[in-house]
């Protein structure tokens, strides 16, 4: 397949070519063509860019710039500019209305809105806002126009890859389902976003359920599927409700159920609630679950494509990987492909959270890297502090430290790098962080989430623990080190699901990266950050305290004593290190050492 | 809702969505959108929320329609309103509470002037 | 045997309404428990043994579920539920502290109900609102952006 540097996607809608838009792609070619660039840039026709009363307009990827209001004369300026000297021809932009201040970098710049191009601008709990923004258009296309098996097609050649965390490609996984001769088949969508600091998900079902419904219309169409089941977790009560109404409206309009769209095609959905449970995010644990048992992961193959829930064919996949299906089928899978990295197609959303100036929910090319991420579209860290590290992935995931700023984020790059893409969750951690307590606090939660069947995840992950915190009490031990490398080994290699194999990824990847800071807390007591409690002390700095007593009547536990007006002096031992002496201090005469 | 039978059902019930829309911002209407995401609720939009609808109570101005939207991705701006006023580009605002959905209210939606020091450039 | 309860239905008329509204089948089993569970509270072994004989699986089994989801409790709580998540966003933008004045303003610490029966203290993983952190929830109400100084009057909106 040609490889083609830049991708130039031209309007063709009626508007458009009223006003000329046939010309302006031949002028193109031709152009590409006397400057040699014709095998490097590819120009193809799209529709509903958006911009109808500026046409003839064109999108130009990866950048993701909008020209508009183009003339033939214009092109030879266009190539010259963009294609060959690579800077973005400003004065052909597509105008925005710009309010007050045009030195604000606006955080959005660099986004690219495909799952995400409702959410906030349409009212979740009407169906015909969403038809309003060409809604069910695409399931239309599929029932009408194509078979499953193109319907498939298409979703391959897009290059979609499940964005629940693995990552395998869509189009083979529905293929594999599509194959499987026994029924009845079943669809089902893991809305059990569980990975904390991930609610990209949350996101996309609270503010635009229809993509994810109309998405899992076209699949059980392409599958031969007649039931599907949304598992949503218990945690997210808006987004049940949304989906709830956005079905039965859907159901109302004869866009679910018997005879979809006067069709043959018969598909019925319903929700079912998590309770409480991470581990049932594992997709055969998901399936247990719906079936009423505990949430306990089972051992592949059997692939649910094989045999899934009720012993039936299944197809899972996740939220936001149903939410792009409508819009590749619409747009094309050549638009979607023109977007990413060779292995890493198409664009991806992130939860930003932690220590970064704009935390929230964005969705950007794949391919763009760390440092993009963290200071242009999260504005960097809080309080301009320094950046210390980042954790992709989720729990199962590992903490990049600033070496790895300029890595793109594709697939392939964040695994080689000792972490993952998982679903989207991404913690920015500031220089206040202590990595050993970062480590401690996952390991926490996985421990908790474990279901308890396989031993090395049960009780290795227990026993990891069980260092860990000892060395933030201060009761680190030599040789704890090494026996940590070698339990992460062990029980990524032989746990049951991807908990287990995931589950050392943050203790393995601090130990890789920052492994001075352990045996900073081991041989010498310390901790680098002034984190862990038992190896910090409180102190109270004399010629500063002006012995106002504030901090004294506050203290929880009585540990300050002091005259008026004297230095007042914080008990070590019985301290507790909450905090609020320093809170309350007026002089910031209270320091952690 | 009739049940859509067709493809060309489909594009009627689309014409008629787009046309309402038209219809609200030829109007001069004023549209309030407020995220009630879960992220909205909470920091609190349930609250701005109920003091929008108060103000508009007991202000008596009519052509004000109140709506809700999903999240809109600058979580911690929340609660974010977005003001629509005909067919002016839309002005989002962040971290608005209570009280300064009121000034809101009283000085871009009555007085038509955009309160600059929350305006949320995206 | 009375059971004190969230509703003032006595236990088997609530169950059986339950599992009418759901169908007696082994799938719907979690519906159940979570319905059972949010209308009384929690779930009391009198309801456990009725739900096992009406869709007919052993109690065991039912046991076995009961006891794995973390929003199913099989012991009473308080009339308040509070839960509060310590996962890596919220504990990164001072969770920890908060966390403490809860504990302090409640006397209670993570899965403890306090003696008069008005609030349960639990923790939780992630909620999936990690913009606006740290994040607690009493009831069905949510609160984010929650300092340590706030907690008392959070809590002081609660009988």
């Amino acid at each position: 397949m040609k490889y083609y540097r830049t991708h130039v996607l031209v309007c063709v809608d009626p508007e458009c070519l009223k006003r000329g838009a046939h010309d302006i792609i031949d002028a193109l070619q031709d152009e590409l063509v006397a400057e040699g660039l014709i095998d490097e840039v590819q120009v193809l026709e799209t529709s509903r860019i958006g911009g109808c009363s500026e046409g003839p307009e064109m999108m130009v990827y990866p950048e993701g710039v909008h020209y508009a209001n183009l003339t033939v004369d214009d092109i030879p300026y266009l190539v010259e500019e963009h294609f060959l000297k690579g800077r973005i021809a400003q004065k052909l932009v597509m105008p925005i209305e710009k309010t007050v201040d045009e030195e604000l970098s606006a955080p959005t710049a660099k986004e690219i809105r495909v799952v995400l191009r409702n959410c906030g601008v349409i009212d979740p709990e009407n169906i015909e806002e969403y038809i309003a923004e060409e809604g069910y258009m695409a399931l239309a296309k599929c029932l009408t126009e194509y078979t499953p098996e193109q319907v498939v097609n298409d979703v391959q050649a897009s290059g979609l890859r499940g964005r629940g965390g693995a990552g395998f490609p869509t189009g083979k996984k529905w293929q594999l389902a599509r194959n499987s001769p026994t029924t009845p088949k079943y669809l089902i969508c893991n809305a059990d976003e569980g990975d904390p600091g991930a609610f990209m998900n949350r996101r996309v079902l609270e503010s635009d359920p229809h993509s994810v419904i109309e998405g899992m219309i076209i699949a059980a169409y392409a599958i031969g599927a007649s039931r599907g089941f949304i598992y949503c977790r218990a945690e997210y009560p808006i987004a049940v409700r949304t989906l709830n109404i956005g079905i039965r409206q859907a159901r109302e309009m004869g866009l679910l159920g018997k005879n979809i769209l006067g069709t043959d095609f018969s598909f019925d959905l319903e929700v079912r609630m998590g309770a409480g449970a991470f581990v049932c995010g594992e997709e055969t644990a998901l399936m247990a679950s719906i079936e009423g048992k505990r949430g306990e992961p089972r051992p592949r193959p059997p692939f649910p494509a094989q045999r899934g829930v009720f012993g039936k064919p299944t197809n899972i996949n996740n939220v936001e990987t149903y939410a792009n299906v409508p819009q590749i089928i619409l747009r094309g899978p050549e638009w979607y492909a023109s977007m990413g990295t060779e292995k890493s197609k198409g664009t991806k959303t992130f939860a930003l959270a932690g220590d970064v100036k704009h935390s929230g929910l964005i969705e950007v090319p794949l391919g763009i890297t760390l440092r993009e991420v963290i200071f242009d579209v999260g504005g960097g860290i809080k309080e301009d502090k320094g950046f210390k590290a980042i954790q992709t992935g989720g729990p199962m995931g590992g903490c990049l430290p600033a070496e790895y700023l300029d890595l793109p984020m594709d697939y392939e790059a964040l695994t080689a790098a000792g972490s993952m893409m998982g679903s989207g969750g991404l913690v920015v951690m500031d220089e206040e962080t202590c990595m050993v307590d970062i480590a401690r606090f996952f390991m926490e939660f996985t421990q908790d989430e474990s279901c308890g069947k396989c031993v090395p995840c049960r009780v290795g992950t227990r026993r990891i623990l069980e260092i860990l915190q000892r060395i933030c009490n201060g009761e680190g031990r030599e040789g704890d080190l090494e026996l940590l490398d070698d339990l992460c080994a062990e029980i990524s290699a032989t746990s049951l699901c991807g908990l287990g194999q995931g589950a050392p990824n943050p203790v393995a990847s601090t130990l890789k990266h920052f492994r001075a800071e352990y045996e900073a807390h081991i041989k010498e007591k310390r901790c680098p950050a002034k984190v862990c409690k038992a190896l910090i002390r409180y102190d109270i700095l004399e010629g500063v305290c002006t012995g106002c007593t504030v901090c004294a009547r506050n203290c929880p536990v009585n540990a300050i004593t002091g005259e008026r007006r004297q230095t007042h002096y914080i008990d070590p031992e019985i301290c507790i290190r909450c905090g609020i002496c320093m809170q309350v201090c007026n002089f910031n005469a209270i320091e952690i050492n | 809702m009739a049940p859509i039978k067709s493809l060309d059902d489909l594009k009627r019930v689309r014409e008629e969505a787009l046309e309402k829309r038209r219809v609200k911002s030829a109007s001069g209407q004023a549209q309030v959108i407020v995220g009630m995401g879960t992220c909205g609720i909470a920091a609190g939009a349930r609250d701005t929320m109920k003091a929008i609808l108060e103000y508009i109570e007991q202000s008596g101005i009519t052509g004000v329609l109140v709506t809700q939207t999903g999240c809109i991705g600058l979580c911690e701006k929340e609660p974010i309103v977005q003001i629509v006023v005909g067919d002016q580009p839309k002005i989002t605002y962040g971290k608005v509470n209570p009280e300064v959905a009121r000034r809101i209210m009283h000085e871009h939606v009555e007085d038509g002037k955009i309160v600059d020091d929350h305006v949320i450039h995206l | 045997m009375t059971v004190v309860t969230r509703s003032n239905q006595p236990v088997v008329d609530v169950v059986r309404q339950v599992i009418e509204r759901h169908g007696a089948t082994k799938d719907e089993l979690i519906p159940i428990l979570n319905e059972v569970n949010q209308l009384l509270g929690y779930l009391p072994t009198e309801a456990l043994h009725l739900v096992a004989a009406e869709i007919k699986v052993p109690l065991s089994q039912i046991f076995s579920v009961a006891s794995f989801y973390n929003m199913l409790s099989t012991k009473p709580r308080g009339r308040h539920v509070i839960q509060f998540c310590e996962s890596a966003p919220c504990h990164v933008v001072g969770g920890r502290k908060v966390f403490q004045a809860l504990q302090n303003e409640l006397g209670l610490t993570s899965g403890e109900t306090s003696e008069d029966g008005k609030w349960t203290l639990v923790t939780t993983s992630c909620l999936g609102v990690c913009a606006v952190g740290p994040v607690l929830i009493v009831d069905n109400d949510i609160f984010g952006n929650v300092t340590p100084a706030q907690v008392p009057d959070i809590l002081a909106r609660y009988h």
